[in-house]
């Protein structure tokens, strides 16, 4: 500690600590533009000069390290005209047009300028201009009114870790922007729109839509992943018009992703359903549909389902709900489903390996609270492409593997870029992903001199690829990595929980945690984690996804979510609801497909137009709150289900407000302890790879959900390229496809078909073709991981 | 053969530049017959304590050589040389000070001192690696600096354990891309790690963190070459005093100074610290056409001008050009002589630095600018009044609050100009009556009379 005097003030403070972070904390401002807390020091604006006793020069508050005794003072004669002469000097070049620009009215530069500028310039030259070149649907550019803070260039080096804004140029010559006028891809790229202090960068979307004094904000909790993003979603009139971050050092720090920040424009689009509609049948109307008011809606759904209970029984009804769903839509769903009858409730649409789900030991919880991934020293992912999946989950280990050198390692199908150096990459493929993981178990139980079970050792059974000495040293590695340091994890990603044999790798990678004291973590897809405290799961005689799909049931509720999309087996969700008698779906979006085999719409509220309560991956509770009313005549669907009971004459349907709902859903599961290993869990290998390709998939980040399938700006970005059969260089040459090429994909069960254009893509390896999900085009193939391919 | 003979011809010293009557001297054969590489033989052949070395330099008064004047003995001495990992010495070489040509000669002419000195600095500061940062458009010198790299490393005086020592010394050199800013000792190691060269936020200085983040030493191309001279000390083996005994109180030995501009004879000549300028101008053969001396810029363009009456008082030291309103800085004499304009020669300057900025701090990246169109406006006719005060001003708001020095070699000539040759910027600045301002204050004094 250190006593120092500021302003004549005796402050106690941090000794080596920068001098603007003490006085930020004793509440003594200093205007700054460069200097902010979660970058490194840049000193480059030299707006926050100040006077320092016994210095000849004004110093920089940002640069200069607390010392004990030190006098300093921020609004002397000496500070101010310091202060002023900087103001001046960004001003020179700054056109002064702020009510033509977007940032007006939250604009450091305009605020500051108040107190620091004059009313009269006297520079007599002409003011710069600068280029802009568009850099992506997201972000705006205005480049000439860039004052040079490179808090974006150093937003993208640190934070991000890829490296998309630069300062190429000299002097007064220098332009921030992107190299060779590429855009900027990053899935946190939003986020500079935040730190740049002017209106150089801006929201595209958001772009000359509102007045920052006319929004009305709203503390909300983003629904696309599990991370639990803290938001603030800000109406002008009733319309969501923005979403900002809300700060919080345990879960997102001040950072959001992108599908957080521009989601919102699904819910002002055009593809809302916001009538309720019923298919009767007369011709004379489009498709059969027509509009109806929500008595009868309400009365033809209830109607509907009471047919197949009274005709067959309620376990003729499947119930299938969206992962990002309320904690308390998750309940009264399964609450109305149980009521009718029924326990095949589902919320996990992808997952095909359900076969511990009885052994309950994996409550789909983190082991590891959010804030200590950026504390990790050393983790293992197991197919996961963590980036593009959790991508706040992704900074923090980038901020470990920087902050305390973690060594992470990735044992995976594709070998995605990530943005932190990875100690070990093992790209293997979707065939031998469980090998990899039990020869790592066998590694693991050498240097812990710790029997591997049988079931284990048996998986790990050497093949080609173990006498590969370079492969196995990088397996014992990454195991002694987990052996020897002291905060570890091991993480299974979207990819390895997709995989048919998803609980063979939860038993194993379960196990190495167990034995190594690794924290185990599952990141499940957005709010699911809340799925399961709701148990919406299926219950001791229901079907899981896979089964209800599988069995064609007679009826199926669907809670906000397009199976034939949001399935990874698209194509026998979409059988499996055509073939059904009634269909009744809850969303907030229109879909042509799902008018093809639904009986019921019902217009939902969007997720900015319903509270409710989200669980994240690490089990904490957050509510979200209502930023806009619901659209038209849409409604929340907690009520949808509610009024739906009452229609069919349940009991249990009568909470009057959202907190008589969340006081029905106990939270117990929430302090379920560390799953234990499970001895004689099933470890048959469903994954057999029989001839031809072998098919790896994941769905891409903005296709996971209606929601995000109808946000424009992020379907346009390049986290979201038209579906593709991606293959190697070397795969090209040996089928003799070039970039763009069609082909026919075949699965080898010759149950599913389709034309697709060829992608060079060197991340898929050896034969093996990517071709994603959450596409009507790729969802013919079904989950069939046996292809071939032809010319087209 | 003693090394500091003094030359008759060119009076001068041979500290750094040979003396010229030695063929080749760039070659290693040449620069051994004159002493070379005895020095850094010794030291590894008897491994001399480097604290004995570090005060020798002390004791040399030898200041650095790059402009600052910082003392490479005191500056050796904050490496953390017990600290383990790498450490790196770093010369530059990148000599980019409008007037200076100094480095260029080492280089050509002297290579091998060089490269002895910054083995030696490799050895007292326990860094195994060198690199050697060369000006752009130095072609010819980075040629001559890469063959006697070549000899060196054949006769075993660079690479492994060196005369047996167990010390290794590797060097390497860089050939920068033309930017005066890569002289400044942060940005040239940014640039040498292959980034944007522009300076660095100092502290933490490159002693603690440096090239790769290592503990560094930066120094000038002349304050290494002068090393094994020191070292040797003609014959009195390591002692300080020969070295400190040629120069004056305050600034030890000889050093080059690069003598430009309008004289007859321009060049560079190693002399004595503390020489008279009048005798380096007599060296330098007199202003040219035997016209009359108006001003002189006594250091490099970064220093103030100092008008003839200041300069001819004046001694070339640090102290004594101190005392008379300039500096040492890189020793470059740009001699002016009475036909010079000085509004002209300020609007160049002014136009080198607002080019040569990198741009990171906002009072130089947009002063510097202002600063050179004001100029333009009143080199052109298109003065008004207020410009003066405007310039002045601006320098004022640039000098003391940039991250690097470049922000206050923009200012000083400005600031000194105008102090010096105010009359001469208010003869072009023509009001809209057709007056001059001086001649417009003129008659306002004589309206208000
Ligand atoms: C803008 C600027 C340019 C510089 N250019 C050079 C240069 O070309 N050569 C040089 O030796 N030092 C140059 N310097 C000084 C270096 O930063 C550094 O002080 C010097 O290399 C240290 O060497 P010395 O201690 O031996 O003098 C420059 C400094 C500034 C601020
Ligand atoms: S674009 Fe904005 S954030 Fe980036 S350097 Fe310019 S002012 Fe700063
Ligand atoms: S003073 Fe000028 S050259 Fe130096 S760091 Fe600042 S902008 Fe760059
Ligand atoms: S905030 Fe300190 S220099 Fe920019």
């Amino acid at each position: 500690m250190a006593t120092i005097e500021v302003d004549g003030k005796t402050l106690e403070v941090e000794a080596g600590e920068m001098l603007i972070k003490a006085t930020d904390k004793a509440g003594i401002y200093i205007p700054r533009f460069c200097y902010h807390d979660k970058l490194s020091v840049a000193a480059n604006c030299r707006m926050c000069l100040v006077e320092v006793e016994k210095a000849p020069k004004p110093l920089p508050a940002c640069a200069t390290p607390i010392m004990d005794g030190m006098k300093v003072f921020t609004k002397s004669k000496l500070a101010r005209e310091a202060q002023k002469g900087t103001m001046e000097f960004l001003l020179i070049n700054h056109p002064l047009d702020c009510p033509v620009c977007d940032q007006g009215g939250e604009c450091p530069l305009q605020d500051q300028a108040l107190g620091y500028g004059k009313d009269e310039s006297r520079f007599l030259e002409r003011k710069r201009v600068v280029a802009s070149h568009d850099i992506g649907p997201l972000v705006a550019t205005e480049m000439t009114r860039c004052i040079h803070c490179t808090r974006c260039v150093r937003y993208g080096e640190e934070v991000a870790g890829i490296m998309e804004m630069g300062a190429p140029g000299r002097g007064e010559y220098t332009q921030i922007g992107t190299f060779l006028n590429q855009s900027v891809d990053s899935e946190v790229s939003g986020n500079m729109i935040d730190l740049c202090p002017v209106g150089a960068l801006t929201s595209k979307p958001y772009r000359f839509a509102a007045r920052s004094w006319e929004l009305q904000s709203h503390a909300s909790i983003s629904p696309h992943d599990c991370v639990g993003t803290n938001i603030n979603v800000q109406t002008l009139r009733d319309q969501v018009e923005r979403v900002l971050p809300i700060e919080n050092t345990e879960v997102n720090d001040c950072w959001i992703a992108d599908r957080d920040r521009y989601s919102y424009e699904a819910v002002n689009s055009d593809q809302r359903l916001t009538v309720p509609m019923i298919r009767d049948g007369n011709p004379e109307n489009d498709g059969g549909w027509r509009e109806v008011n929500w008595e009868s809606a309400l009365k033809y759904a209830a109607a509907g389902l009471l047919t197949v209970i009274e005709s067959s029984s309620g376990n003729h009804v499947g119930g299938l709900a969206s992962a990002s769903s309320t904690l308390e839509e998750f309940h009264l769903f399964q609450k109305l489903l149980q009521a009718m009858g029924s326990s095949n409730i589902d919320h996990r649409l992808q997952q095909l390996d359900f076969r511990d789900d009885s052994t309950a030991s994996r409550f789909p919880i983190s082991q590891l609270p959010i804030a200590d991934f950026s504390n990790l020293d050393a983790g293992l992912l197991i197919g996961s492409n963590i980036r593009k999946e959790q991508p706040l989950l992704s900074l923090r280990l980038r901020e470990a593997t920087l902050k305390n050198q973690a060594q992470i390692n990735v044992i995976g199908v594709m070998d995605y870029e990530m943005n932190f150096d990875l100690a070990q990459n093992i790209v293997s493929n979707p065939a031998s992903l469980v090998n990899e993981i039990a020869l790592l178990a066998v590694e693991v139980s050498k240097l812990k001199e710790n029997d591997v079970p049988e079931q284990i050792a048996l998986l790990a059974s050497p093949n080609e690829q173990y006498n590969d000495t370079q492969h196995l040293a990088a397996i014992s590695n990454i195991a002694n990595q987990l052996c020897s340091k002291e905060q570890t994890m091991v993480t299974l990603g979207a990819i390895a929980q997709q995989h048919k044999d998803a609980s063979v790798i939860r038993f194993i990678a379960q196990w190495i945690c167990d034995i190594t004291d690794a924290r185990m973590v599952i990141l499940p897809p957005a709010n699911s984690v809340a799925g399961w405290v709701a148990n919406c799961t299926p219950g001791e005689a229901g079907k899981n996804t896979v089964d209800m799909l599988a069995a064609k049931l007679k009826a199926y509720v669907l809670l906000g979510c397009e199976p034939e999309l949001d399935h990874i087996d698209g194509q026998s969700a979409m059988n499996a609801m055509l073939a059904a008698d009634f269909v009744l779906q809850i969303s907030a979006f229109k879909s042509s497909n799902v008018m093809k085999y639904a009986d019921v719409i019902l217009p939902m509220a969007a997720f900015t137009e319903a509270a409710g309560t989200y669980v994240n991956c690490e089990g904490r509770v957050q509510k979200s709150s209502v930023a806009a009313p619901p659209k038209e005549e849409s409604r929340p669907a907690w009520k949808i289900l509610r009024v739906l009971g009452n229609f069919m004459e349940f009991s249990g349907f009568d909470q009057i407000t959202l907190d008589d709902v969340t006081s029905e859903v106990s939270f117990e599961n929430l302090s379920s302890p560390k799953g234990k290993t499970q001895e004689n869990s099933d470890t048959t290998i469903h994954y057999h790879h029989t001839r031809g390709l072998q098919r790896i998939s994941d769905t891409p980040m903005y296709r996971a959900e209606a929601t995000l399938r109808n946000a424009k700006a992020l379907q346009k970005t390049a986290d979201n390229p038209p579906p593709a059969a991606g293959l190697n260089a070397k795969m090209m040459e040996k089928y003799g496809f070039s970039d763009s090429d069609l082909t026919l994909v075949v699965t080898t069960n010759g149950e599913g078909n389709t034309v697709l254009p060829i992608r060079l893509d060197n991340r898929v390896p050896n034969d093996c073709v990517y071709i994603s999900a959450g596409h009507l085009e790729t969802a013919p193939l079904g989950a069939d991981t046996s292809v071939s391919l032809e010319k087209a | 053969m003693t090394d500091n003979t003094f030359n008759t011809v060119r009076k001068t010293f041979n500290v750094c530049l040979p003396d010229p009557s030695i063929e080749q001297s760039w070659t290693l054969k040449a620069y051994q017959e004159n002493g070379g590489y005895q020095a850094l033989e010794r030291v590894l052949r008897e491994q001399t304590p480097h604290t004995d070395i570090i005060n020798t330099l002390k004791t040399s008064n030898l200041r650095g050589r790059g402009g600052a004047g910082f003392p490479p003995g005191i500056k050796w001495s904050f490496m953390p040389r017990a600290a383990e990992g790498q450490k790196y010495v770093v010369c530059n070489s990148d000599e980019g000070e409008p007037g200076t040509c100094k480095d260029r000669d080492i280089l050509r002419l002297n290579p091998h001192a060089l490269i002895e000195g910054m083995a030696i600095g490799g050895y007292v500061m326990g860094a195994s690696k060198g690199y050697n940062y060369i000006r752009g458009e130095f072609w010819e010198p980075y040629e001559r600096m890469e063959a006697a790299m070549k000899e060196a490393y054949e006769a075993g005086l660079l690479g492994e354990n060196l005369f047996d020592s167990g010390f290794d010394f590797d060097l390497y050199t860089h050939l920068g891309a033309g930017a005066y800013i890569c002289g400044e000792e942060t940005a040239l190691l940014e640039s040498l790690e292959g980034k944007k060269g522009q300076p660095r936020f100092k502290p933490p200085f490159p002693a603690a963190f440096g090239l790769y983040g290592k503990p560094t030493t930066i120094n000038n191309t002349e304050s290494f070459a002068s090393v094994p001279a020191i070292l040797r000390a003609d014959g009195n083996w390591m002692d300080g005093e020969w070295f400190k005994a040629l120069g004056v109180e305050n600034a030890g030995g000889v050093k080059v100074f690069s003598v430009s501009g309008h004289v007859e004879r321009p060049g560079n000549y190693e002399i004595k610290m503390g020489t008279p300028f009048s005798e380096l101008l007599e060296m330098a053969g007199g202003v040219w056409k035997g016209r009359k001396l108006k001003a002189v810029i006594p250091g490099g363009s970064s220093v103030p001008v100092m008008p003839a009456d200041a300069v001819m008082q004046a001694n070339m030291d640090y102290d004594s050009l101190r005392d008379h309103g300039s500096a040492v800085g890189a020793g470059s004499v740009i001699i002016m002589d009475e036909t010079t304009d000085m509004v002209k020669v300020l609007e160049r300057l002014s136009y080198f630095y607002h080019e040569e900025s990198c741009g990171q701090c906002t009072p130089c990246r947009e002063g510097t600018g202002w600063l050179y169109r004001i100029l333009h406006r009143i080199n052109t006719g298109k003065g008004v009044s207020k410009d003066l005060d405007t310039l002045l001003d601006v320098a004022n708001r640039i000098e003391g609050r940039t991250i690097c020095a470049l922000g206050d070699a923009a200012a000083w000539p400005v600031q000194s100009f105008l102090k010096h040759y105010r009359h001469e910027f208010e003869a072009k600045i023509v009001d809209a009556s057709g007056n001059t301002s001086d001649q417009s204050k003129n008659k306002m004094t004589a309206d208000a009379a």
